[in-house]
């Protein structure tokens, strides 16, 4: 045996301790660096979320403060050119303005002339006039004597106090005269400004003063057009995967149905946006930047993804309680039914909140169907001119006052918020209909 | 690898494989079955019967009697059709769009693969039992009630409760399960939900029962259960039963079946094959040469 010469296995193992120890040191060693790729990828995906995050939050935090004016308001006839505050016809043609202009005036004595008045004026919200027209209404008593309210300021007045508009600066660089500094700093310093919760941008539609700006009317816009397109793309989209899934027959048809909903999830939504604007508006005649539109075409855009998950939560639900159920006579629908929707749900209503928060996010279609406007009022139905909320961030993001900044980056904080929210349901969901088997 | 319930495509694959094996266990000029498949007065007939999974011919020409109220077990190697034939007697292979079945299988008076056979009430009277419990994931008793429920069979609760606590009794799980009937079947041991399955068979009261290997995922007490099992329900049904455990054929059943490579070789008493078997294929076999 041992004069034998030894053979290629016998010549490795001689050596094979040595060689593995080496090797072995190489292979931890590229281990390790194969695990610092993944926690370098991670690492700079939680720094770029961080980075978005602190500037959004930073640049949005101050739209949910607005300030406040405390003024002694005259409710004076002759200011008003009014007799009978009770009277609506008196009331349309009454000057509201001109009843603050007077109650500043009264506040600051010093002002003369045309343009110091109106450098005061611009000191408060044009929203004013119609606070002291909503008192008026109420108690048409109070015509002739004098309150004290607190007046929505601009949103010059808030840029000076959260020091977004630099004192420093030489006036003429400023967008507030070191005129409007003096009466700021006077009010200031008696107590006559009030920092409070801005309610108005919870409460209220689009302005063009950013101080009653509010996100309101676009989430009422998004609520509408998402009720639409999950009303539409859920039973449509479950109803597609069930049948492609446990009916449609194995054919080419089938297969170029199947490549064609798989393409359809990478079409840039903006193309759904133009087939919309053809198809509902032109064609069919629904009304422009309407909900019931914008629902219709991100139902378009969001039926490939429900589609596609469906399909896979059906296909992981076990063949054997397929066979089980077939083995006991049951027909096809009551396999599916009885058996594979309920194993499937789960899968599918991630599926679908996931193709929801898409729709949610999406802009570039509703631009093409006109959810663009500039819409102050907030939608009272599917059928109502409105906005939503991704739409909202973009017409502000386009506003020149400075103020739309902050609240831009206020209305992408809600749409965060709203997208959380969904995604959380997602998983709760999951977890409510989750069934082991 | 054996046959089992799975996918369609990883049927069709084994039974390639099976095929393109170099054949050191060759069949030579195969003519007909050895022993005496046919019967006198048979439940179940099977002729001719041939199982293509697209170009792959699974069964071969395969003629045989099933009795009435017997036991009949399958044995053969890995890929040689035995599970494929079980599986085309209640047209379970249906729903593989690549499986084509050529030839007859009486039941009744009627060929199953008719045109106006229903193959709903096929099943209905030729219930399965599958290799790896299957249990649906809802309760115990709703896992007995639903073949009766979706055949309509029973009109009261009361009658529903009895045939769920009969169907249990039967299958050797009432003691177990009475107390937690409402409870998730999946919560229930390897062996009690195999029983359960087979309460579940027999709770619509099928004239066959076929059995793809039903201890195959189970422990020895559990498989020793099943079987009693078994012997008990052949009183009253006709059970065909694949299975790889030649022992268990030969404790279980009173006729066997060899299938080799899609061929059904011989068919005897059970005590005659595998004690004197007829062909030198069935012999290698049973002694273990191969399988």
């Amino acid at each position: 045996m041992t004069d034998q010469p030894l053979n290629a296995i016998e010549r490795m193992a001689t050596v094979k301790q040595e060689r593995m120890n080496a090797r072995l040191k190489q292979r931890y060693n590229r281990e390790r660096r194969f695990k610092a790729y993944g926690i370098a990828s991670i690492s700079a995906g939680l720094a770029f979320l961080a980075v978005l995050l602190v500037t959004i939050f930073s640049a949005g935090i101050p739209a949910f403060q607005s300030t406040f004016i405390q003024l002694d308001v005259t409710y004076d006839p002759d200011a008003l050119y009014i007799d009978d505050a009770s009277d609506p016809e008196q009331l349309r043609f009454a000057d509201f303005d001109n009843a603050v202009r007077q109650s500043l005036l009264a506040r600051f004595p010093d002002v003369t002339g045309r343009n110091e008045t109106r450098a005061l004026m611009s000191l408060i919200s044009t929203a004013s006039g119609y606070t002291i027209r909503d008192r008026l209404t109420e108690n048409p008593d109070l015509l002739g004597q004098s309150e004290t309210l607190w007046l929505m300021a601009d949103d010059d007045l808030d840029l000076v106090l959260n020091g977004t508009i630099d004192r420093t600066l030489p006036e003429s660089e400023r967008r507030v005269s070191d005129l409007e500094l003096t009466w700021i700093d006077d009010w200031d310093a008696s107590g006559e400004l009030d920092r409070r919760f801005n309610t108005t941008f919870f409460t209220r539609g689009d302005s063009r003063d950013p101080e009653t700006a509010g996100v309101w009317g676009a989430v009422v816009g998004s609520f509408y057009t998402l009720v639409v397109t999950l009303a539409l793309s859920f039973p449509i989209g479950v109803a597609a995967a069930i049948y492609l899934e446990e009916f449609a027959p194995k054919n080419r048809l089938t297969e170029i149905i199947e490549v064609n909903i798989n393409n359809l999830a990478a079409v840039p939504s903006i193309v759904f946006g133009l087939l919309g604007l053809a198809v509902f508006i032109n064609f069919f005649g629904l009304p422009r930047s309407a909900p019931v539109v914008g629902g219709l075409v991100l139902t378009l855009m969001t039926l490939p993804t429900i589609i596609i998950s469906a399909r896979a939560s059906i296909r992981a639900v076990p063949p054997s309680i397929r066979d089980a159920a077939m083995g006991l006579g049951a027909s096809k629908m009551q396999v599916t039914l009885h058996h594979v929707l309920p194993l499937a749900l789960p899968g599918m209503l991630t599926g679908t909140i996931i193709g929801m928060a898409q729709a949610l996010g999406e802009t570039a279609p509703l631009l093409m169907i006109g959810m663009v406007a500039f819409i102050v009022d907030i939608p009272q139905g599917f059928t109502d001119a409105a906005t939503v909320l991704p739409v909202q961030v973009y017409i502000w993001s386009d506003s020149p006052e400075r103020a739309f900044i902050a609240k831009t980056s206020a209305a992408i904080m809600v749409l965060l918020g709203f997208l959380a929210l969904m995604n959380l349901l997602a998983v709760l969901l999951r977890r409510k209909f989750e069934r082991r088997w | 690898m054996t046959i089992t319930n799975q996918y369609s495509e990883q049927k069709a694959e084994t039974v390639t494989v099976a095929k393109t094996e170099p054949d050191q266990f060759d069949i030579g000029d195969w003519t007909q079955t050895v022993g005496d498949p046919l019967l006198d007065d048979p439940r179940l007939s099977a002729r001719n019967v041939d199982v293509f999974y697209a170009d792959n011919q699974a069964i071969e020409n395969v003629s045989l009697d099933i009795g009435k109220n017997e036991v009949i077990a399958m044995i053969g190697p890995s890929g040689c059709g035995k599970s494929t034939f079980l599986r085309t007697l209640n047209r379970m292979n249906d729903s593989i769009d690549i499986c084509k079945v050529r030839g007859e299988i009486i039941l009744d008076g009627q060929n199953i693969y008719d045109k106006s056979m229903d193959v709903v009430e096929l099943r209905a009277k030729v219930g399965m039992v599958f290799q790896k419990p299957n249990p649906f994931p809802k309760s115990i008793y709703d896992n007995v009630a639903y073949g009766p429920r979706i055949h309509g069979l029973v009109s009261r609760r009361a009658e529903l409760d009895e045939v769920v606590e009969t169907a249990l009794r039967k299958a050797g799980l009432w003691d177990e399960a009475k107390d937690r009937l409402d409870k998730p079947a999946t919560g229930l041991s390897g062996g009690q939900q195999q029983r359960l399955c087979i309460a579940r068979t027999i709770a619509i009261s099928p004239e066959v029962i076929l059995m793809d290997e039903p201890c195959s995922a189970l422990d020895p007490i559990a498989t020793a259960r099943i079987e009693e099992l078994i012997a008990e329900l052949s009183e009253n049904y006709t059970i065909a039963i694949v299975t790889h455990s030649m022992q268990q054929a030969a404790r279980v059943s009173q006729r066997t079946a060899y299938f080799h490579l899609g061929k059904l070789i011989e068919v005897g008493d059970t005590d005659k094959i595998f004690t004197s078997p007829d062909h030198k294929l069935t012999e290698d076999y049973i002694t273990g040469r191969f399988g």
